[in-house]
């Protein structure tokens, strides 16, 4: 192999090892999230998640996970060189994460209409709203991968690039999505 | 080869291109460097300003200690309102307190430590060519610049920098009315903080992925140096606790700005109740310490690992117990995250649940015990050869023993009703953590200055700063054990506003001078330091005859570290004085073939092909060997 001369320095195995590691330092942030909800909700009974989940969660649950089965029809459109496909699918997967982070906003406007704020003397309610708020920058960050994809897809770079990104964009949205499930079944878990 | 196909072509392309015309700016090298030898040099330059910032900060709050109702003209033409009539103002001693401890804890002893040695030598001594990922490493270093520049912004704002102490607790942090130290100072602390994490867990990231995936040709786990180790494991620790502190601090942010009650609840200031309700500032202790005690071992773990590094080579001698002193580094890992609760005893926490912190946080006397004798071992009848980075790695050791043995009181439940917030813990961790990997992180500058710089620091110098430093802080910390037991608090403005702690003003006056013979004695690194990067010694390749990998590359210090092939690697790094072989030291890179002389038995792993050469190379050549190893 002459034009690899230098393996270790190229190679893609370590950043992709960099995702998986940003995965951990994320799970263990939200695990520290929700600690801190334990810890506080144990302070007594005036500290439980006391109010009903606005039922667009339900919703926005479904379509995340929609967007993981079509971000996984993205990944296997590329990975059989069908790059029409790939396209397609993650233009849908793009979507499906914009309409997620509306629903999530609409749940914080239910709330709010409701009474039941941010800004609240029982501090499990502020815990939802930065779980949720949390997690949207998660989506976010993963909407901006996807663009990256979808760029690649587009753009003259090289196959093997562009199933890398493709690969990563698709790891990190499983990823936000198991996160919302987690975080949506620890509340209702929690109630 | 699986490792082709996922390779990265375009990459390739643009370094060949690279390499037939090479410009560098001087942005790309040295500002905007990607090269890790480069970001390094910027952690560890970036760390020592910090240092000496964070020291002179300390000796000006030790004037006040020493001298509380004395004035001093000078201190109010340098520092205006802060010291008004030549008295440092009492809310501006606590911004002083809480901004030294930040920045020694955080931007010195873990972005100046790890981000120094991490960058430095991880590549280095595995066989690399760089990192992982160059441009994270880059941006990691900025993000770090930025959080300094930050913090030390705050002293040029109205109300003066945070002073809620390093660990900022709620309710005071969270309430910006509070004092002046809780306003905007505190804002910017928080910040300056976020983006701290940012930065230790890009380069965290970075150091776990490099040392897993991009070591050289047979440099298994088991064969590397022990300093990787300890960097492993101390970036591990970062990735699993840095992110539960940026939990802690936008929920405190939540709290300050938005007017959420996550840690308040029933306060009252000035007559006035404030809207803040149910919260409990508790939570912020466990989250912040869930944090805070696997920080101190992210402070310690690089230390421990130069320290081994360097004792072994200046003791040549095989560290003792590489296996234990690497299990032992995983156990203080580990149980690093389960001794938080030590720091909460006097929460009102249930006595039982104090009870199981308190019998975790004394477990970990084993592994470190194990680290410190097996330190004494290596050194017990070594050909030791004295360089200053061998006199600190000693004096480490020296910290590590006695502020370990107070860890023991402290850890005590009971015990720490009486000692918990007294002197008594500040002189701990000040000796342990604070001095200890201080020394760590000396040791190291002086063993790597030839390897960063290509020139060798001054040993006269040295010694000078070795035996100044080490004297000044005995002196400055043991005496603060005996006003802990006395029961005198930390924090105090001024010692004569309490009858019982007037006694302990003579002892504040030595301990304030010898802080003061502490700081001058600094010159003399900092002469010795920014004076050998162009006037030193010129080094050679391997100037300490060392076995790692980082002593084959050229002084000239290139882009890429090696300039031919990758060198590979055939031993451990500890191959120091090894019977039957002419020198006193083996190079990773040679293999057993060149040293049939002293080959034993379990050099080959089990190579049943390789011990049989062995076996016949030794009935060859009997006469000059010794029995037992024939057989």
């Amino acid at each position: 192999m002459t034009i690899n001369q230098e393996p270790d320095r190229y190679s893609l195995q370590p950043k992709k090892f960099v995702l998986w590691l940003f995965i951990v330092s994320s799970i263990i942030f939200f695990a520290g999230l929700t600690s801190g909800f334990i810890v506080y909700s144990g302070g007594g009974a005036r500290k439980a998640l006391n109010v009903d989940l606005p039922k667009v969660f339900i919703y926005s649950t479904i379509v995340i996970i929609l967007s993981s089965v079509t971000m996984h029809l993205a990944y296997l459109g590329t990975k059989r060189l069908k790059f029409a496909q790939q396209k397609l699918w993650l233009w849908v997967s793009l979507l499906l994460g914009i309409v997620f982070i509306a629903l999530q906003v609409y749940g914080w406007a239910v709330w709010t209409n409701l009474g039941i704020f941010f800004i609240n003397s029982n501090a499990t309610i502020s815990f939802v709203y930065a779980f949720t708020f949390f997690h949207i920058l998660h989506i976010v960050a993963g909407l901006i991968m996807i663009i990256t994809a979808l760029k690649s897809s587009y753009g003259p770079v090289p196959t093997v690039t562009n199933s890398f990104r493709m690969d990563i964009t698709s790891i990190f949205w499983h990823f936000v999505d198991i996160v919302w499930i987690y975080l949506y079944v620890f509340l209702l878990l929690n109630r | 080869m699986s490792s082709i196909a996922i390779n990265n072509p375009s990459a390739i392309h643009h370094d060949d291109h690279g390499h037939a015309h090479h410009h560098e700016t001087f942005l790309t090298k040295y500002v905007f460097s990607q090269d890790h030898k480069m970001i390094a040099k910027q952690f560890l330059i970036t760390g020592i300003i910090m240092g000496v910032i964070a020291m002179l900060l300390s000796v000006l709050f030790r004037i006040q200690l020493a001298y509380p109702d004395h004035s001093f003209p000078l201190l109010e033409v340098l520092l205006g309102r802060f010291a008004p009539e030549g008295r440092l103002d009492p809310n501006f001693y606590l911004s002083l307190v809480t901004i030294h401890g930040t920045i020694m804890v955080f931007f010195v002893l873990t972005a100046g430590l790890s981000g120094t040695f991490s960058n430095l030598l991880i590549p280095l001594q595995l066989g690399a060519r760089d990192m992982a990922s160059p441009f994270m490493n880059m941006l990691s270093y900025w993000l770090f610049l930025v959080a300094c520049v930050l913090i030390l912004s705050t002293f040029f704002i109205e109300s003066g920098p945070a002073g809620g102490g390093w660990t900022v607790y709620p309710p005071l942090s969270a309430i910006p009315k509070a004092m002046p130290g809780s306003g905007l100072g505190m804002t910017i602390w928080l910040i300056a903080m976020i983006l701290f994490v940012a930065s230790s867990l890009m380069g965290g990231i970075n150091y776990v992925s490099t040392i897993l995936n991009m070591r050289t040709k047979g440099m298994d786990l088991w064969k590397m140096p022990l300093t990787i180790w300890a960097f492993l494991l101390t970036a591990v620790t970062g990735i699993l606790s840095f992110p539960v502190l940026v939990a802690g601090v936008v929920l405190l942010i939540f709290d300050r700005s938005f007017g959420t009650s996550f840690y308040l609840s029933d306060i009252v200031i000035g007559g006035q109740a404030l809207a803040h309700e149910g919260g409990s500032p508790i939570l912020w202790q466990h989250l912040f310490w869930f944090l805070g005690h696997p920080e101190v071992y992210i402070v310690i773990m690089p230390a421990m690992g130069i320290i081994s590094e360097v004792m072994a080579v200046n003791s040549r001698k095989p560290i003792f117990g590489y296996h234990a002193m690497v299990y032992s580094l995983i156990a203080i890992t580990v149980l690093s995250f389960i001794v938080w609760g030590h720091h909460m005893f006097v929460t009102g926490m249930n006595p039982f649940l104090g009870g199981v912190f308190m019998i975790t946080t004394l477990i970990i006397a084993v592994p470190s015990a194990v680290k410190t004798f097996n330190w004494l071992a290596t050194l017990w009848r070594g050909n030791i050869r004295f360089t200053p980075a061998m006199l600190f790695s000693i004096g480490m050791v020296s910290f590590f023993i006695s502020g370990g043995l107070t860890g023991i009181w402290l850890g005590n439940a009971s015990l720490d009703i009486n000692l918990h917030d007294t002197y008594f813990v500040v002189a701990h961790f000040h000796l342990v953590m604070g001095s200890a990997a201080i020394f760590g992180m000396l040791a190291g500058i002086y063993h790597w200055f030839p390897k960063m710089f290509g020139r060798v620091m001054n040993p006269r110098l040295g010694y000078l700063h070795f035996w100044l430093t080490f004297v000044a802080a005995y002196f400055v910390f043991f005496p603060m054990h005996f006003m802990g037991l006395d029961g005198v608090p930390r924090r105090y403005y001024a010692f004569t506003e309490f009858e019982f702690m007037e006694k302990w003003m003579s002892v504040n006056v030595f301990v304030t001078w010898s802080a003061i013979l502490g700081a001058v004695a600094q010159i003399a690194f900092l002469i010795n330091f920014f004076g050998s990067i162009f006037f030193g010694k010129k080094s050679t390749e391997n100037p300490w005859e060392a076995n790692t990998l980082e002593w084959t590359t050229p002084v000239e210090r290139l882009h890429g570290n090696w300039p031919g092939e990758i060198p590979t690697v055939y031993r451990w790094a500890y191959d120091y004085s090894k019977p039957g072989h002419p020198t006193d030291f083996i190079m990773q890179t040679v293999p057993h073939s060149e040293t049939m002389s002293s080959n034993l038995p379990h050099d080959f792993d089990g190579n049943e092909v390789a011990e049989k050469i062995q076996e016949e190379w030794n009935l060859a050549h009997n006469a000059s060997k010794n029995p037992e190893q024939v057989k």
